[in-house]
């Protein structure tokens, strides 16, 4: 009795998903120059979109009208209008712009400009420099958490994450991580930071009252060198159940269980796995594979690879258009 | 104590001063720290070399740990530590000796790029021993063997990991019968003798060897001398020990048999090359290159190593002693990024920095060792060089 009510619950979530989770994945090509536009019901390329010199980091405005690209080799940030696929501003983001965040004002766009050891702060609506904030060798990730409080970059060679007041756009402290922080992701209620750390071959949970870390969390995988796990995208599920860290060069993802911080299962993706990007349903995860040059499609309910979508080369970076905002 | 630091940099019995009051505040992280770090290096004459086109880099080495010691000041000032670089250069031919005597009172970190028996000297001194000394310049085997020294921490490769790199990639390529060829000066040799016991471990088999003759003008006459300098009826690739690259580069399209040159042309196993962009590299280069407006060499990449082996290690303990940062770097605590796809660490055995080891051509990275597949119960960078068995250091403590 309970499992036919079981899996009639489970066949009206799937019938509901599948007909809910048609949205188009932007996907950066940083050897290619270019975007891969996925269509999620087909699960195919729908449109490749000519950007600038080695675009990494990608993330749309909370209002998805627009898409900003890190265009690192051109020095700038690019905003494109989601529309007409017509790139409409170059931000004035400081040199080598990796990795971004958008703070939720949909105003302050945080950016990491790796060759200078500074993070930028750009007014999208006036198209600004509001501030330009020292931070360690490298920085590479970015998070503002959800109440907007704490903007956070990480940085490669100083081995930190950097705490950025954004009242003030000052820097206020510091937490030493293990060897190459790359991601960092606030969890929904912005009680928790994660960082990854690639070289450490570790995830720090980070507590944002103390910022002093809470836990570490280590990897093994069976039959792969210790050496090639190393962690880099985090994503982590709305409902606090899951946290998806991408192990790069392991060509693995591992999903860690949110209750016991505890690895529970590794996902067999494409090679050298980056970064990865929840659907707005929370229903499927879709991974940038740099050396493949393909983004796996991972179904979160049943955590196995569904699909593996061949895209432009080297991607690495992925930004999720939900279907009502998709263009006509 | 900044201020102290400034005003008496070249005063030695101030120094030490100095550095036992960085001691005394050295047990709390969140304190100032003030991290002198010596960089000592007596400049070597190149000897004279066939080809005009062969420049050495200038500034090899120093400019490495110059960029390190500016990566760990950026780190250094959410910190509050400041790190500074003494450069002590000495011109062939004076005494490295006497420079290191005096710069060595007092308990102090050192990177040092001089020849194998002066680092061997320098590591003896009496003043030397509670200090902590970083090998950026000598990639001698016997440093990290029966000569090692418990002072002294490698981060430059030995040759013998360079050729093991080199084995594991002719075993992936099937490529089993050796043609060595070895130049005549003393590093040749050594670069030679590490190739055979190489050859040994990963059971190649050198099936040709010749010296090289320095009579010919290989600029004219490549053509004619290495075809008939290399007639064999089979070898399936040509060796070269030529550390000073005197003939190596005209070995190259001219074996009497079609095959690839390896070794230290061609082919090579390096520590760090400008070609490596793999793995974040790219920004490492890119800030190397601003700063000394050429490629980074491995000695560069060495330097730069031990000056970053150095931020972490005070980062972490919070400390400016050699003997406390020292056990911190060969501890399992440790692990230093280095743009090469692998955490490194330092092996305690011997005291040599594990590493990658890129194999490049001019253009391109061609390999990375360890090559997949050579597999070790500790890790695969250990099946790079002198593993515990085979070391036969016994003066770092450990066995």
């Amino acid at each position: 009795m309970g499992k036919w009510n079981l899996s009639g619950l489970a066949a009206g979530l799937l019938m509901f998903s599948q007909g809910a989770s048609a949205h188009w994945i932007y996907i950066s090509n940083e050897k290619d120059d270019t975007l891969s536009v996925i269509d999620s019901e087909t699960n195919e390329v729908v449109k490749t979109i000519e950007v600038g010199e080695r675009p990494r980091g990608v993330t749309l405005s909370h209002d998805f009208k627009y898409l900003f690209i890190c265009a690192s080799d051109s020095d700038t940030v690019q905003m494109m209008d989601i529309a007409t696929d017509k790139i409409i501003h170059d931000l004035p983001s400081g040199e080598d712009p990796e990795q971004f965040a958008l703070h939720p004002d949909n105003r302050h766009l945080y950016i990491a400009n790796e060759d200078d050891a500074v993070a930028t702060v750009v007014d999208i609506q006036s198209r600004t420099v509001v501030a330009q904030i020292d931070v360690g060798v490298e920085p590479e990730g970015m998070a503002v958490s959800h109440d907007g409080k704490w903007a956070i970059v990480t940085s490669e060679t100083t081995n930190m994450a950097h705490w950025i007041d954004t009242e003030t756009q000052e820097l206020v402290d510091n937490t030493l991580v293990d060897q190459r922080p790359r991601d960092a992701e606030f969890n929904a209620d912005d009680t928790e930071l994660w960082v990854s750390s690639e070289i450490g071959g570790t995830v720090s949970v980070i507590n944002t009252e103390t910022r002093q870390i809470d836990k570490i969390i280590n990897f093994e995988i069976k039959g792969i060198s210790p050496d090639r796990i190393q962690p880099v995208g985090i994503e982590l599920t709305a409902d606090g159940k899951y946290a998806f860290i991408a192990l790069g060069p392991s060509n693995h993802l591992a999903v860690v269980d949110r209750a016991t911080y505890q690895p529970i299962k590794y996902i067999l993706v494409g090679r050298r796995v980056w970064h990865t990007a929840l659907s707005p349903e929370q229903d499927k995860l879709y991974t940038t594979n740099g050396v493949s040059g393909d983004v796996t499609v991972v179904d979160v309910k049943s955590l196995k690879a569904i699909k593996s979508v061949k895209v432009g080369r080297y991607p690495w970076g992925a930004a999720i258009l939900p279907k009502e905002h998709i263009p006509d | 104590m900044v201020a102290i630091m400034t005003s008496c940099a070249s005063c030695r019995w101030c120094r030490v001063a100095v550095v036992l009051a960085m001691a005394w505040c050295g047990s709390a992280a969140a304190d100032a720290l003030d991290v002198r770090i010596i960089y000592l290096e007596q400049k070597q004459q190149r000897p004279p070399v066939l080809s005009n086109l062969v420049v050495w880099p200038e500034n090899e080495g120093e400019q490495g740990a110059l960029v390190g010691v500016a990566d760990n000041n950026t780190t250094g000032k959410f910190l509050k530590q400041t790190y500074t670089l003494e450069q002590i250069l000495v011109e062939e031919g004076n005494d490295v000796i006497a420079a290191a005597e005096a710069a060595l009172a007092g308990p102090v970190v050192v990177i040092a790029n001089v020849s194998a028996d002066n680092l061997r000297r320098i590591a003896d001194l009496p003043m030397a021993r509670d200090d902590l000394i970083f090998n950026a310049g000598s990639a001698d085997v016997a440093l990290r063997d029966d000569e090692c020294r418990a002072n002294v921490l490698h981060t430059l490769p030995s040759r013998a990991m360079l050729t093991d790199a080199l084995m594991q990639f002719f075993t992936k390529r099937k490529w089993k019968s050796v043609f060595l060829l070895e130049g005549n000066r003393v590093v040749d040799g050594l670069f030679a003798d590490a190739v055979r016991q190489s050859a040994r471990k990963y059971r190649i088999s050198i099936d040709h060897e010749k010296r090289w003759l320095d009579d010919a003008d290989m600029r004219r006459n490549a053509a004619a001398e290495i075809p008939a300098f290399t007639q064999a009826r089979k070898y399936d690739v040509v060796v070269v020990a030529d550390e000073h690259d005197d003939f190596g580069q005209y070995v190259m399209f001219n074996t009497w048999l079609p095959r690839p040159v390896a070794g230290t042309s061609g082919l090579e196993p390096v520590g760090w090359h400008r070609v490596v962009e793999q793995w974040g590299a790219a920004q490492l280069q890119s800030r190397f290159y601003e700063r000394a407006g050429r490629g980074m060499t491995s000695v560069d990449y060495a330097a730069w190593a031990a000056a970053r082996s150095i931020g972490e290690a005070v980062t972490r303990t919070g400390s400016v002693m050699p003997q406390e940062l020292m056990s911190y770097i060969v501890s399992d605590k440790f692990s230093l990024g280095g743009f090469k796809g692998a955490k490194m660490t330092y092996r305690r055995w011997n005291g040599q920095l594990r590493q990658p080891i890129p194999l490049v051509h001019p253009q391109s990275v061609v390999a990375l060792a360890p090559i997949d597949g050579f597999l070790h119960q500790t890790t695969e960078l250990d099946t790079l060089g002198l593993d515990q068995p085979e070391s036969r250091c016994t003066s770092m403590g450990t066995q």
